[in-house]
């Protein structure tokens, strides 16, 4: 069934240019919506009361709202108030909001892990609360929050796929395009398959590493 | 009222007045009020549940309380302000039962992290002065160890070296050995010993009587939110004496026994 010229000559020119996109959402998708979780997670549980709710508020209407939807408000809607957004910077917007709201819950259950004493210690030694909060909670929050977050780059690497529908033409929109014209859905899909289980088994890879890194003795699974 | 600010004797370096708190509806403290003189150790002790820990805590304002002042060196704390608030923390040492050390951070950085942070030393400074710490508590060889690699004793001597680095004029001590396994009390309360010898003014919660009776310069007797006994451990702890102090201290002694 696999024809090698087909492959080589037109799926994966085309799938590689597409892969190239999902990789420009992907990245800053990961990196801001990792760094926004955890500012979002600090404000759930230290925040001042007004700032909870806020918070709490934007990560139910982001955890709440189905991705496609928020995606075409960003993209459909908000021209209604004179707000136009390019399909890329549309997209990635919406997949760091989205990333945001979900690790902002693993970050607040790995900050309501750490031990209150800890943070009398350091108030104790004269720490203000900021102080503490930078110095002693978040580093430990992080390492704690660290496996959740990389599950929720995980969903992201396949949740970038929703940019076509926007007309941001990552991966899946090069085969969609692709597959329409050739008819030959079976072998650009499994092809698409293959290249989504590469960055997935390519960030799992990474993100392995970096728990390694940040790996101390007392957190999380002893090192082999 | 307002007393002369030199006065012939020396103020006392830490003073409390009338000391007030409630949680929940229950009384915890009522008016506790003590002196501690530069070099002293207070010891606390009574019954759990006395208030003891909520005093210590009260006093360095990580419980604030309701009602009553306290003086650092006849300077009343205004912890409305924070910069005071923090300044006054940082003269005022303080060891917990359960350590309290940071996780994510080595024996080194444990001690090193408040000079840097809180102090505004360089790196390198901060460091040294950290490893001289250690070296008084005798964990020198321990710096690069993280508190789950440490033993219960040993992480309460990290703790002890991190407020010590910080130069405070006195040190608030929750039952420091409370937490550890018998065999390791012992290395504990030696470094506490040679703080006291050494002229650190200290005010210590603990169940060892023994410890107590040699090094206090007096005994606080703690029963319900008040201090209903003050003494020397000679005159509170005097056989025959009839006081609440000899009367707990001896069930103590009885409870060990039973035990060993």
């Amino acid at each position: 069934m696999f024809d090698v010229d087909f492959l080589v000559d037109r799926v994966f020119p085309s799938l590689n240019a597409g892969l190239w996109m999902s990789v420009k959402l992907i990245v800053p998708s990961a990196v801001f919506g990792l760094l926004f979780g955890v500012i979002i997670g600090v404000v759930r549980v230290f925040g001042k009361p007004w700032m909870q709710r806020a918070a709490n508020a934007y990560t139910a209407t982001f955890r709440g709202v189905p991705l496609l939807v928020q995606l075409f408000i960003l993209y459909f809607g908000l021209p209604n108030i004179g707000i136009y957004l390019e399909p890329y910077p549309a997209s990635v917007l919406g997949f760091i909001l989205c990333s945001a709201a979900y690790n902002s819950e693993y970050v607040r259950g790995a900050l309501l892990s750490i031990r209150q004493g800890q943070l009398s210690a350091a108030q104790a030694l004269g720490f203000s609360t900021m102080q503490t909060l930078m110095s002693i909670v978040v580093p430990q929050a992080v390492r704690r929050a660290l496996p959740g977050c990389g599950n929720e780059v995980v969903y992201l690497i396949k949740y970038s796929s929703l940019a076509y529908v926007i007309t941001c033409i990552e991966l899946t929109g090069e085969a969609k395009v692709l597959a329409s014209r050739t008819f030959r859905f079976t072998e650009v899909f499994l092809v698409v398959g293959a290249y989504y289980l590469f960055l997935v088994t390519v960030a799992s890879w990474l993100l392995h590493k970096l728990e390694d890194r940040f790996h101390i003795p007392g957190f999380g699974r002893p090192r082999q | 009222m307002a007393m002369p600010e030199n006065v012939s004797a020396p103020a006392p370096i830490l003073r409390l007045e009338n000391i007030g708190k409630t949680l929940g509806g229950k009384r915890i403290l009522s008016s506790v009020t003590m002196e501690v003189d530069k070099g002293q150790l207070k010891v606390l002790i009574g019954p759990s549940g006395a208030g003891k820990s909520t005093l210590l805590q009260c006093i360095n304002h990580l419980i604030p309380p309701d009602e009553g002042h306290i003086y650092l060196e006849g300077r009343v704390v205004d912890a409305a302000r924070r910069s005071e608030l923090y300044a006054f923390r940082q003269q005022v040492g303080m060891i917990f039962q359960d350590f309290n050390l940071f996780d994510h951070l080595d024996a080194l950085n444990n001690v090193s992290i408040a000079l840097r942070k809180v102090r505004g030393m360089n790196r390198k400074a901060a460091a040294e002065r950290a490893m001289a710490e250690l070296e008084r508590v005798g964990l020198a060889n321990r710096a690069t160890l993280y508190p789950a690699q440490l033993s219960g004793g040993q992480k309460q001597r990290v703790a002890i070296a991190r407020a010590l680095a910080m130069d405070p004029k006195v040190m608030l001590l929750d039952e420091p050995t409370s937490a550890l396994d018998p065999e390791l009390v012992g290395e504990v309360l030696a470094v506490i010993r040679d703080l006291a010898r050494g002229g650190m003014t200290m005010v210590m919660a603990t169940h060892q009587m023994d410890f107590a009776r040699a090094l206090a310069h007096e005994i606080l007797f703690m029963e319900r939110g008040s201090i209903i006994e003050r003494g020397s451990p000679a005159e509170l702890l005097a056989p025959g004496s009839g006081t609440r102090t000899a009367d707990f201290c001896s069930r103590l002694t009885d409870l060990c026994e039973e035990c060993s």
